[in-house]
């Protein structure tokens, strides 16, 4: 008989132990993707939050009493054609954003454009401080209404949190892995591409959904200048006055905001380097 | 080595006097200056040094001496202002610096593991910028694992957060290795790590060096380390300047100046104990079993040998643990779990590591052990004043013989 039995190891126990598989399998997935608890809450609560809220509005806009003007503003055909529209403006001003400012803010932490980052940093910091409805009515005086000058307008206002989070990621690498790198014969150019880069994707990807959920909202304004979106109907609600509509209007934008909020979070997982 | 061909081909070049392979080639500085703009006076100032083929040279002086900056010069991390450096008698600065890097290993404090790519990235990150095949890396990188003591099946996709700090600075060696560079530039490479893993990762190294015969510069801020690893001490003060440059043993028997005997320490005595291998004493015997076996026998031959504690090895006469007697005595068959916490010595351990180890264990002795962990001896505290006592009066009698 054995009189002694083994202590539990103190050691991290290997991912590959069976006592890991014994969660289920998301959780476990997660956590080795080092997610923490509160990281899996925002990512569980709003997407339920947004279909739950959904659902209730599809229940009321089905048995309300409606007039011809709400009826007529709330059809569903109308209602499909605006949040497209929406998604539109906020999928094409995200890629021109990102096609932007992820080089740009890389050129500035590079050789000796780097001193120019302060300058480019504070004339996006006060773009951004300008009120949005000026900036997209000025645009509209200077170059007619339409899609495009929304979306240059949108563009502009998307910018500053992408082109920040990247300068500010790579600048956060640690100067000695940087050092390392460079020590072992990678040229510059490698550096930035297998170290530097990789490393400072989280931040960056936070940038990203930051612009994208400003954007979103942003995009509610496009409707003044005939670019269309779901700042439609609670336009059209404050106009004729239809309580309703200004209420499904605000209520439509705050779901999907939430909702790319939420695309954010999972495009941040997805790309978040493996080991960090 | 019969013959002594006058035209040294590289073939000769390869073992030094005694028989050892050398692969490293010498490094040599002349004249090299750096100046930084703005400041008074020069960083370095005016290094002139060889590092032979195949030693271990420390770099060692107080803070702010410019001995990482003569290091990272070497690399051209840091151009110098005027003077040359010749690797192998080429000066660097003929060749691309990112090319000239990848011929030359680079291990830092810590590891400086790259944090997104697992241990085999890291290590291949080298081959990979040279363009190996990927099996040849591969290979490479199951060698390097074994080499500084990692089970490659078991590491290799590991990311550097899931590893020890000792681990961490092994795959650093590893990588600092990978594509068999003649020289290797280590800026204080065991400095992140606590006493104990520091010392068996420094008898690691001396196995290895033992082993390849690289050129290896290393940048120290610890005289004992200095002395333990390096076949030749460069001690700096202020500018980069040389104040000795010599083996360990001469620098502790006759310091060039007072500057160096400060440096060294007061107890240099003492410090002749970083100079002294466990394996230049004699081992004391000591009663071994192993897991599984009758349990009342080796409490028998242990008595029978006047000791109140038993060795037991596992299958590979691996030490696993130290138990004493009491503990085996309620045991049929030798049942012990295996202890983290037993320490052992390897047998290139100083005499310094000796006495540190038997302070932090219980049995005022230390378990020796071989290649691949192999159980050699039990080393005791006994045996170490006695061979500094016999150290002492050789010298004293030496010193008679001269007079």
């Amino acid at each position: 008989m054995s009189v002694e039995t083994h202590p539990p190891t103190a050691a991290p126990p290997d991912p590959d132990t069976p006592e890991d598989r014994d969660g289920t399998a998301p959780r476990g997935w997660l956590a080795r993707k080092g997610v923490g608890r509160e990281t899996v809450t925002m990512l569980v609560v709003p997407p339920l939050l947004v279909a739950l809220t959904f659902i209730g509005f599809v229940v009321w806009r089905q048995t309300a009493e409606l007039d011809s003007v709400e009826a007529n503003q709330l059809q569903w055909g109308t209602l499909r054609r605006l949040l497209l529209e929406h998604l539109q403006l906020t999928a094409v001003a995200a890629v021109i954003v990102v096609v932007i400012s992820i080089p740009l803010g890389i050129a500035l932490t590079r050789g000796g454009i780097k001193r120019a980052a302060p300058l480019v940093i504070g004339i996006a910091n006060a773009g951004q401080a300008a009120p949005s409805v000026g900036l997209i009515v000025l645009l509209f005086l200077w170059l007619g209404g339409g899609f495009w000058t929304a979306i240059i307008g949108l563009s502009l206002y998307g910018i500053l949190p992408v082109l920040r989070n990247t300068i500010t990621g790579i600048q956060a690498v640690d100067p000695t892995l940087v050092e390392a790198a460079r020590g072992v014969g990678m040229t510059s150019t490698e550096t930035l591409r297998k170290i530097e880069l990789p490393l400072a994707v989280p931040v960056i990807m936070a940038g990203v959904r930051t612009s994208l959920v400003l954007i979103a909202g942003t995009a509610s304004l496009a409707c003044f200048i005939d670019a269309g979106g779901l700042g439609e109907v609670l336009q059209t609600g404050i106009t004729l006055f239809r309580f309703s509509l200004m209420v499904t209007g605000a209520l439509l934008i705050a779901l999907l905001a939430l909702l790319i909020e939420w695309i954010g979070r999972l495009l941040e997982l997805a790309y978040r380097p493996k080991g960090v | 080595m019969t013959t002594q061909d006058p035209t040294s081909t590289p073939a000769d070049r390869s073992r030094d006097s005694d028989g050892r392979r050398i692969s490293g080639v010498e490094i040599e500085l002349t004249d090299v200056v750096k100046r930084y703009s703005g400041q008074k006076t020069p960083a370095v100032h005016s290094l002139s040094l060889t590092v032979p083929a195949g030693e271990v040279v420390m770099f060692i002086g107080p803070s702010g001496c410019g001995k990482t900056t003569s290091l990272k010069m070497i690399n051209r991390l840091i151009e110098p202002t005027s003077g040359t450096i010749t690797i192998d008698g080429q000066d660097i600065r003929g060749r691309d610096a990112d090319e000239l890097r990848r011929t030359i290993g680079y291990v830092i404090q810590g590891g400086s593991l790259f944090p997104h790519m697992t241990v085999a990235d890291n290590i291949a990150v080298v081959p990979k910028l040279l363009k190996w095949s990927k099996q040849k890396t591969a290979e490479r990188t199951e060698e390097l694992l074994d080499l500084v003591g990692l089970d490659a099946g078991k590491y290799r996709d590991r990311y550097p957060r899931e590893l020890s700090g000792g681990q961490q600075q092994r795959v650093g060696v590893a990588r600092g290795l990978a594509a068999d560079p003649p020289v290797v530039l280590m800026d204080e490479p065991f400095g992140a790590v606590d006493p104990i893993t520091r010392q068996r990762l420094q008898d690691e190294m001396l196995g290895i060096q033992r082993e390849l015969g690289k050129t290896i510069v290393c940048v120290t801020h610890d005289i004992d380390e200095a002395i333990k690893l390096g076949d030749r001490i460069l001690i700096f003060s202020e500018g980069a300047r040389i104040e000795q440059y010599d083996t360990p043993e001469n620098i502790l028997a006759a310091p060039a100046n007072d500057f160096v005997a400060d440096f060294v320490g007061a107890g240099s005595t003492l410090k002749q104990l970083s100079l002294a291998r466990v394996n230049e004493l004699q081992l004391g015997e000591w009663t071994t079993a192993q897991l599984g076996d009758d349990a009342a026998d080796a409490v028998r031959r242990a008595e029978a040998a006047g000791q109140d504690c038993v060795v037991v090895l596992d299958d590979r006469k691996r030490p696993i643990a130290w138990p004493w007697l009491r503990r085996l005595r309620s045991q049929t068959r030798i049942d012990v779990p295996r202890r983290e916490e037993l320490v052992t010595l390897d047998r290139r351990a100083t005499l310094n590591d000796a006495l540190d180890t038997m302070l932090s264990s219980s049995h005022a002795a230390a378990i020796v052990t071989g290649d691949r962990d192999e159980y050699l001896g039990v080393v005791d505290f006994e045996s170490v004043t006695q061979h500094i006592r016999a150290q002492e009066a050789s010298a004293v009698e030496a010193q008679e013989a001269r007079s």
